[in-house]
């Protein structure tokens, strides 16, 4: 019992969809004179009110959070896995007191850093130096822990040349190396991370990565870990939930909640609207992602050697309609979110845009991988601005042709089947 | 069985986050680990201002002294208002200063929730740090101020005016707290409401400059006849200001009675904003 570090007991987090108050005095004035009056009032939704006249009704509360309990043990790196929307982000705010529950309780022991985002609280006028000062001290650091760091945050962020100007003259990159090396030098018994590895570049990101991996496996901390990217939940953390429609779905081991994210997926209903993951600065939006096989006939399945298409349907806005060149992406990942290979359309024809509606098709000849299940994602770009992304928003399976091909492979191998030929040579 | 392991337990958490926790649910102590941050913020505030302005931190004397020089033309000059006999630049200069420390806690503080909203919520850290933090960053704004209101005070005192520091001067630093803990309670009060009502964001800035011509800024609470005297009783800034001039300039109509009246009301008011605002605080990212 005493090596936990959080308890999580029966957490409900409850949101209203709907009016709580109408967000400006004159109409809660007017919805008051009304009930005053005896009359309907005015600003709430036709039929919703109850007999004792509370203007929401359940229609417009939405559970984001549900009986969620669990606990956390010293030393544990924790992930917390689920689609969009099914509650990571409230369970985040909550456990950092962003917000509070509306049931339940949360318990701790020591202290606690939350980073739901780099760099909170930077002043653009102010110069590198200041700002770690700043930002240390939002994130809970006195003064005289961050004079001690310093050194090792500027070392760290890679900005010693620069210290000195201020950060909006930072390169974006730069910004963040230095937001993120002043949360990684805290030295907080528990700390919480939302998917701020998504920035940076990738170097970074392992840097990153390994900071967090240090500072568990060596100096004892307890580590939460929100992200999308199973590869990285799967090679950092040790345990995990998944978390559906605010419930947990699943609770332990890390790999097994991973497969059994991946086997919720796989069985519910795949769509672009229900994607893990979706981006981008909007004008074209994808409507729909499909496989169809040589026939055109729609399908999930294929074996190694068969010829496959990947279609894309997607709504363009009047901006984009008049002939504009985009760049279409297919990506192909692996179960655990590892990127396996992505078809770029400028490698092929020029696609341009022409009315509401764009419809693209890429054929594989052939698709050359192991036995097993991968995610297919989209993207449709125009000069380089992402305009639309969903991620893992259908699947397929593959069937080697070759079954001696499945003998002895384990996922540590690959999936990638590239012709070879193997033989003793002479001696 | 469960709980009576969880009892023995309770006391070893440090830190338990409930659903409801009261209507008194505040932690001086928080405040105070938090220091730094509260220093950290008056810095930025300071540094951040003046930044790329070419007169720098002179716009801390400029702003009083114009409006002061406005005020001496319109009320003195143009239209004539009493100002005790005292030369009424000064006059003007002594309620311009103490109003606008008031007037600057109040708007600044009003606007914590809306103006912090994408960094509380984002990390946590006690809110109170923030409306803190303007109260002190205002008040090293109302120092520099003070010095020129000393300024002019030397230059007439030695002119021959006819000005009598009073034994009051001793209050001074209270009568400067109170301004900054009215200004403060108000701005909590107002900023807590703000999260619901985002209508009071565009009516704190007017009702702050109609609440100045109720209070005797511009005008010596002596002038006003005898009907309307009780509304200053009702005012709590007015004794302050009244009290304010009378410490340097030995003139004004200041009672005890009513200046006690007004320290019980910025009690309460602080107190009721503290309140709100911590009660406030743990939900209001949900309506911001």
């Amino acid at each position: 019992m005493s090596d936990t570090v959080i308890q999580v007991e029966n957490l409900w987090k409850e949101y209203r969809l709907g009016a709580i108050s109408h967000h400006t005095l004159s109409r809660d004035l007017q919805s008051w004179w009304a009930r005053v009056r005896g009359k309907d009032d005015p600003n709430s939704p036709l039929a919703s009110r109850s007999p004792s006249g509370a203007a929401a009704t359940s229609d417009d509360r939405f559970w984001a959070l549900r009986d969620v309990s669990f606990e956390i043990k010293k030393g544990d790196i924790f992930g917390i896995i689920g689609r969009n929307g099914a509650g990571k982000s409230t369970l985040l705010k909550v456990l950092s007191q962003v917000t509070n529950p509306t049931r339940g309780c949360v318990r701790y022991r020591g202290n606690i850093a939350s980073l739901l985002e780099v760099g909170t609280g930077f002043h653009p006028e102010l110069s590198g130096r200041e700002n770690i000062f700043l930002n240390g001290a939002i994130l809970g650091m006195s003064k005289a822990d961050i004079r001690t760091k310093l050194d090792e945050i500027v070392a760290f962020a890679e900005v010693e040349k620069f210290l000195d100007t201020p950060v909006k003259r930072y390169s974006s990159g730069m910004y963040v190396r230095l937001a993120f090396a002043v949360a990684a030098h805290l030295e907080p018994d528990i700390l919480i991370v939302d998917e701020v590895l998504a920035v940076g570049d990738a170097q970074f990101q392992q840097k990153c990565l390994g900071k967090m991996e240090d500072v568990s496996a060596k100096e004892g901390r307890t580590v939460l870990f929100v992200s999308h990217n199973m590869g990285a939940v799967l090679s950092l953390c040790n345990k995990g939930i998944v978390l559906s429609a605010g419930e947990i779905s699943h609770l332990g081991a890390i790999q097994e909640v991973v497969s059994s994210y991946n086997g919720f997926l796989l069985n519910s209903e795949l769509s672009v609207e229900n994607c893990s993951r979706r981006g981008g600065s909007g004008g074209i939006s994808i409507t729909r992602i499909w496989i169809t096989d040589a026939r055109g006939r729609k399908t999930n399945s294929a074996t190694s050697t068969e010829e496959l298409t990947l279609n894309l349907e997607a709504r363009v806005d009047q901006l984009y309609q008049q002939n504009q060149p985009v760049v279409v992406g297919f990506g192909v990942d692996s179960l655990h979110g590892q990127r396996l290979f992505t078809c770029i359309s400028t490698r092929g024809k020029e696609i341009t845009t022409g009315g509401e509606r764009l419809a693209v098709r890429c054929t594989l000849p052939s698709l050359p991988l192991v036995n097993d299940k991968y995610w297919i994602s989209a993207s449709v770009s125009f000069h380089n601005d992402t305009l639309d992304y969903v991620e893992h928003c259908e699947y397929l399976e593959i069937a080697h042709d070759d079954a001696s091909f499945t003998r002895g492979w384990e996922p540590g191998h690959g999936y990638v089947d590239v012709p070879y030929r193997f033989e003793v040579a002479d001696v | 069985m469960k709980s009576d392991v969880k009892n023995a337990d309770a006391g070893s958490w440090d830190k338990v986050i409930r659903a409801r926790s009261g209507w008194f649910d505040i932690h001086p102590g928080e405040l105070w680990r938090y220091r730094d941050l509260i220093g950290l913020f008056v810095w930025r505030d300071f540094v951040s201002i003046y930044k790329q302005t070419i007169l720098g931190p002179l716009w801390y004397l400029i702003q009083p002294l114009l409006t002061t020089l406005v005020f001496t033309v319109i009320f003195g000059t143009v239209a004539h208002l009493p100002t005790d006999g005292l030369p009424p630049f000064l006059f003007y200069l002594s309620g311009v200063i103490a109003w606008k420390y008031f007037a600057d806690c109040l708007i600044t503080t009003s606007n914590t929730f809306v103006g912090n909203a994408h960094i509380f919520g984002k990390v946590y850290f006690p809110r109170l740090t923030v409306p803190v933090s303007v109260i002190i960053s205002n008040l090293i704004a109302f120092g520099v101020q003070f010095l020129l209101f000393l300024a002019f005070f030397v230059y007439y005192w030695s002119t021959g005016s006819a000005l009598h520091p009073q034994p009051a001067l001793l209050l001074l630093p209270f009568l400067v707290l109170q301004m900054a803990v009215l200004g403060l309670g108000f701005g909590l009060i107002v900023s807590s409401l703000t999260t619901r009502y985002r209508d009071l964001t565009h009516l704190v800035g007017f009702g702050v400059q109609l609440w100045m011509f109720a209070t005797p800024v511009v005008y010596p609470a002596s002038s006003l006849p005898e009907r309307w005297r009780w509304l200053m009783s009702w005012n709590p800034m007015a004794p302050v200001i009244e009290a304010f001039r009378y410490a340097f300039l030995g003139t004004g109509s200041i009672n005890l009675q009513s200046w006690l009246i007004s320290c019980a009301s910025t009690a309460c008011v602080l107190v009721a904003g503290i309140v709100l605002f911590s009660r406030m605080e743990k939900t209001f990212m949900d309506t911001v």
